[in-house]
């Protein structure tokens, strides 16, 4: 059966306009990339320079601090000694950069996002359409353009993160607003507030252990992604994990994937409890 | 002049209101607007003034319009139609950095679920409308800890709203509406979340804090008894419509219609009536000069009583006499009344609640005389009276 219709040339469309894109506007974006690659290089030496055993005791001390649970201080402890001690200190640091740097990106863009389209109907109606798309289109796909305007290494893999990793941000933030009980708006707006210290004063303060939660979310996303985006040259653990799999080394693919579920862990502790701190009095 | 004026407003929820409007005036019902139209009726066209300093309570039953109402004073709610004065200046007409100007000079607001900012602590939020004004911390901290002590919350500057109990939160409610020292309090069923006793509490010192302050104020309330303890001046309200406006008196004793009749039936008659409504005249009376024990007992027998109020001159109450006393005085031939009066003799004052007359008069031997404040009779009470009274009302 032949029906003749032609098929649309929706994958071709996308293509050209990707390269339309990365002739046109890839000298701005390469140039970024230099810059981003300098920020993660002085952050990965900064880190480096440091003894593997002082960082441990420091993230260890400063973890308790944070947190004011000994679990989560025994976790950083011990999790970073087997990771220091199975000889993955150097990746993990790679690993860990590239997440702080694409968790900050996240939050640079997702915040703003998020309290635009908390305030705006319009920017709401927009924003949670085009979240759902990005969050379900697979990981792998943002692979692929970023190669161009990035250059293959560890800014496309950022790039890739950044987009896999701000919906929860954005949706978070804006869910977080939008949940301060309508009587307070009334309140802060019956005392004659303007629309800047209503979010200022009111709505941000209320919606912190929301956006606390996106961006713990954000950072597990992070994570995963960094390690996918290893395909593209991120090294780091991830890189560690695709070795593996090209030289089919189960141990090794394991030992890495460990020191990812450490760090994922330990992250995840620590922003959940300074979330839940800072904020035990909003019930 | 008034303080505020509200002139023929109306709110309408629907797509549109003005369509609506003309509807309503052409006679047709809340429900059926909302059957044919799909435009349900928040407020439909209400008129009524607030005087300075006097308590306004704008009463009715849940969906009677009242909460969208007081929205619409401050424009929280924008009014569909209509006009409201405050001091003379439409508030529907200024632009919002008037409108936000007003808010912070004029109105101060007390919600029904307290509405406190759960991030800050008890200081902070009393303090929060002069943050928004900009006052300098100092000043605003030593306002919130001066109104803080007002409704008598010393102490608690540092807790956080979920470690009081509702009625400390409402006192927080209290002092950040009041830290502004606004010319109008607009309280919405401010009491209406409080345990019975508490409430009771609160109104009470309202009311002690209204002498005080002298706000305008216009408080909300779906409950009658609370309407008629506060009001200088209650407005009821059905459907989107006022039923009648009136002083607590005005509403229990002449109610306007059918639905106000109905509506104030259960009321407490004791807690609103006073020892002035219920008291008769006092048809007889002993003169401390002129009468002696004869004359007092002649006009015992005139009037059949057995015992009989002593006056001076100027009407102001001496004692009283009994019939016994009067006749042993009268054997012994006593002039005047000196030695047979009795001076240590019960009075209420005129405003004195007639739920309270009834334990008073309960074994009291004698009739109860009111008196004012200068101690002049102005009328007796006895426990006939008292209860014929309150069965018919008052009147």
């Amino acid at each position: 059966m032949d029906f003749n219709i032609p098929r649309i040339p929706l994958g071709d469309g996308i293509e050209k306009t990707i390269d339309f894109l990365d002739t046109n506007f890839s000298f701005i974006t390469k140039s970024m990339s230099k810059g981003i690659e300098t920020v993660i290089d002085l952050m990965v030496s900064g880190m480096t320079f440091i003894h593997p055993v002082l960082f441990i005791i420091i993230i260890t001390v400063l973890s308790w601090y944070l947190t004011k649970k000994k679990g989560v201080a025994i976790i950083s402890l011990a999790g970073l000694s087997l990771i220091l001690n199975l000889g993955l200190w150097y990746p993990t640091l790679d690993t860990l950069a590239l997440v702080i740097i694409a968790t900050l990106f996240s939050i640079m863009i997702g915040l703003p996002l998020g309290i635009f389209a908390a305030l705006n109907q319009t920017s709401y109606k927009i924003t949670m359409p085009v979240l759902d798309f990005m969050q379900t289109m697979p990981a792998f796909v943002y692979l692929i353009p970023a190669i161009p305007f990035f250059g293959l290494g560890r800014v496309a893999a950022i790039f890739s993160t950044v987009i896999f990793s701000v919906p929860p941000v954005i949706r978070l933030t804006c869910l977080g607003i939008r949940q301060v009980p309508i009587e307070l708006i009334e309140a802060a707006d019956a005392f004659g507030s303007n629309p800047s210290q209503k979010l200022f004063k009111l709505q941000l303060p209320m919606a912190t252990p929301t956006i606390m939660a996106g961006i713990n979310q954000t950072v597990m996303l992070a994570l995963s992604m960094v390690v996918i985006a290893a395909m593209i040259g991120a090294k780091g653990l991830g890189g560690e994990v695709w070795k593996a799999i090209q030289r089919l080394q189960s141990g090794k693919g394991f030992e890495a994937g460990i020191g990812i579920v450490i760090i994922a862990i330990l992250l995840d502790r620590i922003l959940q409890q300074i979330g839940k701190q800072k904020h035990n009095n909003i019930k | 002049m008034s303080k505020i004026q509200i002139k023929e407003v109306y709110k309408i929820f629907g797509p549109n209101p003005k369509k609506a409007i003309k509807l309503l005036k052409d006679g047709m019902t809340k429900d059926e607007l909302l059957d044919k139209t799909k435009h349900s009726v928040g407020v439909g066209g209400v008129s009524f003034d607030v005087k300075e300093g006097e308590i306004l309570v704008v009463m009715g039953l849940s969906g009677s319009g009242k909460s969208t109402l007081v929205r619409c004073i401050n424009r929280l709610i924008e009014p569909s139609d209509g006009q409201i004065l405050i001091d003379g200046v439409d508030i529907g007409k200024v632009d919002d950095k008037e409108l936000r100007k007003i808010r912070q000079e004029k109105f101060g607001m007390v919600f029904q679920h307290f509405a406190l900012f759960p991030h800050r602590t008890v200081a902070q939020n009393a303090e929060y409308g002069l943050e928004i004004k900009g006052v300098d911390p100092e000043k605003r901290r030593q306002r919130a800890i001066e109104v803080l002590e007002q409704v008598g919350l010393k102490g608690h500057e540092e807790s956080y709203p979920s470690q009081l109990s509702g009625g400390m939160q409402q006192r927080v409610g209290l002092a950040r509406a009041l830290a502004l020292d606004p010319d109008i309090l607009l309280m919405d069923e401010a009491f209406s979340a409080l345990d019975p006793l508490i409430r009771s509490d609160m109104q009470d010192e309202l009311i002690d804090l209204q002498d005080k302050v002298k706000k305008t104020i216009v408080f909300i309330s779906h409950d009658l008894d609370e309407a008629l303890k506060l009001g200088d001046r209650i407005v009821l309200m059905k459907d989107g419509k006022v039923v009648q406006i009136g002083t607590p008196e005005d509403i229990l004793m002449n109610p306007a219609s059918r639905y106000v009749e109905k509506f104030v039936e259960d009321v407490n008659i004791t807690k609103i009536l006073t020892a002035q409504h219920v008291m008769n005249k006092v048809k007889a009376t002993a003169h401390m000069r002129n009468d002696g024990p004869r004359a007092a007992l002649r006009k015992m027998k005139n009037n059949n009583f057995s015992k009989l109020f002593i006056t001076s001159q100027d009407n102001t109450l001496v004692g009283m006499v009994t019939a016994e006393k009067a006749s042993e005085a009268l054997k012994r031939g006593d002039k005047d009344l000196t030695k047979i009066i009795e001076k240590d003799i019960i009075t209420v004052t005129p405003d004195t609640q007639a739920s309270e007359l009834f334990e008073i008069l309960h074994d009291l031997p004698y009739p109860l005389g009111v008196v004012d404040e200068n101690k002049k009779l102005k009328g007796v009470i006895i426990r006939g009276t008292l209860l014929a009274a309150l069965a018919e009302g008052g009147n």
